[in-house]
């Protein structure tokens, strides 16, 4: 009953964040919103019992993710709003009319029933840490160190992008 | 009780607030926010079968998504930063070089 209720306000927390996310006038409501959201989204992983990647979420995007929005926000100061001019030919009804096409799409899977009742055995252990850790030092070894790489370009790349002049 | 497919409907309308926020906004700065959000929806999916089978495993792709998401971040916003520089605009009507 609790874990349905922790449920319920979980996501009514993260869909109304969401929402005000998408519709928030400023910028830096918007991310302040979104941290918000990831807070939630973190509390809803501690429920799963994914506490590694609670922690995770916590540090990496509501900490690290959004303060690299929050500078960019910061540094790219507008004298006019970017709402204010818009294309002629742009077709914004079109864009809620297929984001609705997509909602009744994932609705269609959803529907299907692929999602059994928790299994009965219990994989997931409290040390989840170790249990994750050895997954990825063992079977996704090669994914894992190419993940680290990829980060190293992208450092990279955005250090070059974000340069005035090489 | 709530099963995985519970966690599934959240996971989708998360994810489609994050399509009507690319396909509706204008700011490319929020446009990269709806991106976070539906990558969230996915990671929310993950955990919620890696709960429903007992397996460690979606937590391990969750891991990668997040990675994937800060690589995205910090290239997406560095070009941000770069076409701000050139054009003085994060609208993304505005930004047409590359239109035929």
């Amino acid at each position: 009953m609790a874990e349905a209720a922790a449920f319920y306000i979980l996501a009514a927390l993260i869909l109304g964040f969401g929402v005000l996310v998408i519709t928030a006038k400023s910028a830096v409501h918007c991310i302040l919103f979104l941290v918000a959201d990831f807070l939630c989204v973190a509390a809803l992983y501690v429920s799963l019992q994914a506490q590694f990647l609670a922690v995770i979420q916590v540090l990496v995007y509501a900490g690290g993710i959004m303060v690299l929005y929050l500078f960019v926000v910061m540094l790219v100061n507008l004298k006019r709003p970017p709402e204010a001019h818009s294309d002629p030919r742009r077709l914004g009804f079109l864009g809620l009319l297929m984001s609705v096409a997509v909602l009744v799409e994932l609705a269609l899977i959803v529907v299907t029933r692929w999602a059994r009742p928790a299994a009965a055995g219990s994989g997931l252990s409290p040390d989840n840490v170790r249990q994750i850790g050895r997954a990825l030092y063992t079977d996704y070894l090669i994914p894992f160190e190419l993940a680290s790489f990829l980060l190293l370009v992208a450092m990279v790349g955005a250090i070059i992008l974000a340069k005035r002049e090489l | 009780m709530i099963t995985t497919t519970h966690y599934m409907v959240l996971s989708a309308a998360l994810f489609v607030l994050g399509v009507i926020g690319v396909l509706t906004r204008r700011n490319i700065i929020i446009v990269f926010m709806s991106i976070e959000l539906m990558l969230n929806a996915v990671n929310i999916n993950l955990v919620a079968f890696s709960h429903q089978l007992q397996n460690a495993v979606g937590q391990v792709f969750s891991v990668f998504v997040i990675v994937i998401a800060a690589a995205e971040a910090a290239v997406g916003l560095g070009i941000i930063l770069a076409f701000y520089r050139n054009k003085e605009t994060v609208n993304i009507d505005e930004m047409n070089l590359l239109r035929w």
